[in-house]
């Protein structure tokens, strides 16, 4: 391989294969470039650089330069002499370099790692029937992996502190911690709030808050998903259930527009915890503490799962035919979308729509924006609604329109999607006064003066896309199956929509939705959802750009820079 | 084409015409194991001496001090081939005696119906609490009979001796540790 590249690129060797990296990485990078992973506790790929835990020893060299000409020393047969480093040295902190060597997997190397797992394990509790951890613990894994195999400890560990609250969310273990600090630096570094510390020294050192301050930032349990070891423990999820049983399953946010990329553990159909997955064109490997509760509305008392037609009990495709039979002959239909459907929710809603010439209302969510990754619209897909031609401009404050239109007799069927009117600027008479179809997750006091009540499923429990604040298009997957015998959101919308054209009402899953969608010339064409990668599309959001959109700031979105980032042509209209 | 013969039949002989040799021999036999060591038990009246390491039904065992061993590490559950395991893990009340162990389960039944007495939990638990022990004799009228659940484990499984007491060393050194402030002082 050549030795001289372009200006971005740089050829280094590890275990003696040459590998061309980019500039302003560091060796352990480098190595994850090739798939070859060095050990290492402290190093973060979001995090500064500390270099404390010493478990990525290395041996490192570097071709010899003379020093009085500066030219490269060579050996016998032509190729440059390498000088190596007297003794080992930590990958994590070496900037890569032309023609630097590193050996991840020699005598030496192996000696070193031996060591630093010797001492890491000399006052570590034999907690792993009791750490939640275990199954994911980098401890674990290297102790198997690069540690010894035996322990030559015979003396006594160290006790410390079991069971320290640190917040209203984390707890610490203080005897299962190796002090790799990379919690101290999180909090330093991605929330600015530097509430971590360690006191005291050598054996006796221990991880503390500020005085009179405690871990109560809304990211403190990425604190908790960082930490190597079983130290920090989510309260929540503290003694639930063994990692082992639980199976991920991707999914994106619905706390607000960032969409941040998740992962939904669950065993059984039930839903344990939720944890950031990396997208580093959105949340890095970050996610909010509020956003990790979302999944306990599957198992909310108040879930609507049972269609009702008039207070009665309905079967879903009864409670849809009594819809159709309402919509059909309306000339004075309305409908409340929600920025919560997925965008196939939306198209077909859209469909719906056009075909009963219903006029369209939303209601916003808005709150205030942390400038992470909690966006001022607390919903995941207002851009959806926007780009599948849903509505035409952003979400009012309330349904009071409606509620006038009502009065004026020009509405006389509205269906309303997940909102609730009530808590939406309408009265219990403007409700009655039409004949009310609402499709929702959750039962509200709408609920008894509406005609008909369609249950839908939850984020966890259904499968679709999502467009986030950037204009990216991430999917979410079912989790959990639903409360039995419910539809889709997507189903059902999509049955009503065929019952309306009097086409022929079929299983629609996603992929059906976006082989209409992406057939659609616009932002969608030549989309598949199957197709879709893990981390999203960013789409062209041509004129909808322009809309006065309320989020500013999040962790990779600014409001002015996104729109100065987009094609000339949409910014210039 | 098979070609069919004929085989001629012998009459039969006067001792064979009588049964007798036949009635002779069969006795002899007989008689032969009333003076023989028995093999069959009066079971239920008698028991039989199980084999040391006779593996029968599982059951969570005591220490000496009447400690629940079980911390539910679920790794019994895990490697359970039949998936007859199942534990609900809990978290030990901070009062109580053994808030040191921090966990224990919630509830734990094994569903006697699937059990196949490989004996893998007792093999996998880290913390000695799962025995198969000398009960072999499992009925009930009903599936829901069959499952035993967490009170019927321990029942079952009474005490058993402790080789470590690994707990009760941890909580020596922590009580001693606390005592000395931890290091903070």
């Amino acid at each position: 391989m050549a030795e001289t590249n372009g200006s971005d690129t740089v050829t280094v060797y590890i275990d003696d294969e040459p590998v061309v990296v980019p500039k302003g990485i560091t060796m352990i990078e480098a190595a994850e470039h090739v798939g070859k992973e060095i050990p290492h506790y402290c190093y973060h790929q979001k995090l500064s650089v500390v270099g404390n835990c010493r478990m990525c020893l290395v041996e490192l060299g570097w071709p010899m330069k003379d020093r009085a000409t500066g030219e490269p020393i060579l050996e016998e047969d032509g190729s440059p002499k390498i000088g190596w480093g007297g003794k080992p040295g930590i990958a994590c902190n070496q900037p890569v370099a032309e023609g630097i060597r590193m050996r991840t997997d020699s005598d030496l190397v192996r000696d070193c790692r031996h060591g630093v797992m010797e001492f890491l394990l000399v006052n570590h509790p034999l907690d792993c029937p009791i750490c939640d951890q275990a199954g994911e613990c980098k401890l674990q894994e290297y102790a198997t992996e690069y540690g010894r195999g035996y322990s030559r400890f015979i003396e006594e560990k160290n006790p410390k502190p079991k069971r320290t609250v640190l917040g209203p969310r984390v707890i610490l273990d203080d005897e299962r911690c190796i002090l790799c600090s990379r919690c101290v630096r999180f909090m330093q570094e991605i929330p600015g709030d530097d509430v971590l510390g360690f006191i005291d020294h050598g054996s006796y050192s221990t991880l503390t808050c500020y005085p009179g301050r405690e871990l109560d930032s809304n990211y403190s349990l990425n604190t908790v998903d960082i930490c190597p070891v079983g130290a920090l423990t989510s309260r929540d999820f503290r003694f639930q259930m063994r990692v082992w049983f639980l199976k991920p399953v991707d999914s994106i946010c619905t706390e607000s527009s960032v969409g941040a990329n998740t992962q939904v553990w669950a065993r059984e159909g039930k839903i344990y915890r939720i944890t950031p997955r990396q997208n580093d064109a959105v949340n890095d490997t970050w996610m909010t503490d509020s956003g990790r509760d979302l999944y306990k509305q599957v198992e909310a008392e108040d879930r609507l799962t049972t269609p009702f037609v008039r207070g009665i009990e309905a079967t879903p495709v009864q409670a849809l035919r009594e819809t159709e039979r309402l919509l059909r002959p309306s000339e004075r239909v309305a409908v409340v979308a929600s920025t919560h459907s997925s965008v196939e929710e939306q198209y077909f809603l859209r469909r719906i729509a056009d075909r009963t010439g219903a006029q369209r209302y939303a209601v916003r969510h808005w709150g205030e924006e942390d400038g992470l990754l909690l966006s001022a619209d607390r919903t995941p897909n207002t851009r959806g609604a926007l780009l599948t031609g849903l509505l035409d401009e952003l979400p009012k404050p309330d349904l009071r329109e409606l509620g006038a239109a009502i009065d004026r007799g020009e509405i006389d069927t509205v269906l309303c999607i997940h909102e609730d009117p009530l808590a939406c600027g309408l009265t219990v008479e403007q409700v009655r006064k039409v004949a009310w179809v609402r499709m929702a997750t959750h039962a509200s006091p709408a609920d008894e003066h509406a005609f008909i009540a369609l249950p839908s499923l939850t984020v966890f429990e259904r499968s679709g896309t999502f467009i986030n604040q950037q204009f990216r298009l991430q999917k979410f997957r079912a989790v959990v199956p639903g409360p039995a015998g419910l539809l889709t959101d997507l189903q059902q919308l999509a049955s009503l929509n065929s019952l309306l054209e009097d086409g022929p009402v079929a299983s629609v899953q996603p992929d059906h939705a976006w082989k209409e969608l992406s057939a659609e010339p616009g932002p969608f064409a030549g989309l598949r959802f199957r197709t879709l990668p893990s981390e999203g599309v960013a789409l062209d959001p041509g004129e909808h750009a322009r809309h006065p959109f309320p989020e500013r700031q999040s962790l990779k979105y600014e409001a002015d820079s996104f729109l100065a980032s987009l094609p000339a042509a949409t910014t210039a209209s | 084409m098979a070609e069919t013969k004929v085989l001629e039949r012998k009459p039969l002989s006067l001792a064979e015409r009588s049964n007798l040799p036949q009635i002779v021999s069969g006795l002899k036999t007989t008689v032969s194991h009333m003076f023989r060591k028995k093999v069959t038990l009066q079971y239920p009246e008698v028991r039989p001496t199980l084999p040391e390491g006779y593996r029968g039904v599982p059951t969570l065992v005591h220490d000496p001090h009447g400690r629940e061993k079980c911390v539910s590490c679920q790794l019994c559950e895990f490697v359970c081939p039949p998936k007859a395991i199942r534990i609900t893990p809990g978290e030990i009340d901070p009062e109580a005696e053994t808030a040191h162990v921090e966990k224990a389960p919630k509830e734990f039944e094994i569903d006697m119906l699937r059990c196949i007495y490989c004996g893998l939990c007792e093999e996998v638990c880290p913390e000695e609490a799962i025995f198969l022990q000398d009960v072999y004799s499992m009925t009930g009228y009903s599936r829901e009979e069959m499952v035993n659940n967490k009170e019927k484990l321990y029942e079952l499984g009474g005490t058993l001796p402790d080789h470590h007491y690994k707990w009760d060393k941890k909580r020596a050194a922590e009580d001693a540790a606390k005592a000395r402030g931890y290091a903070h002082s």
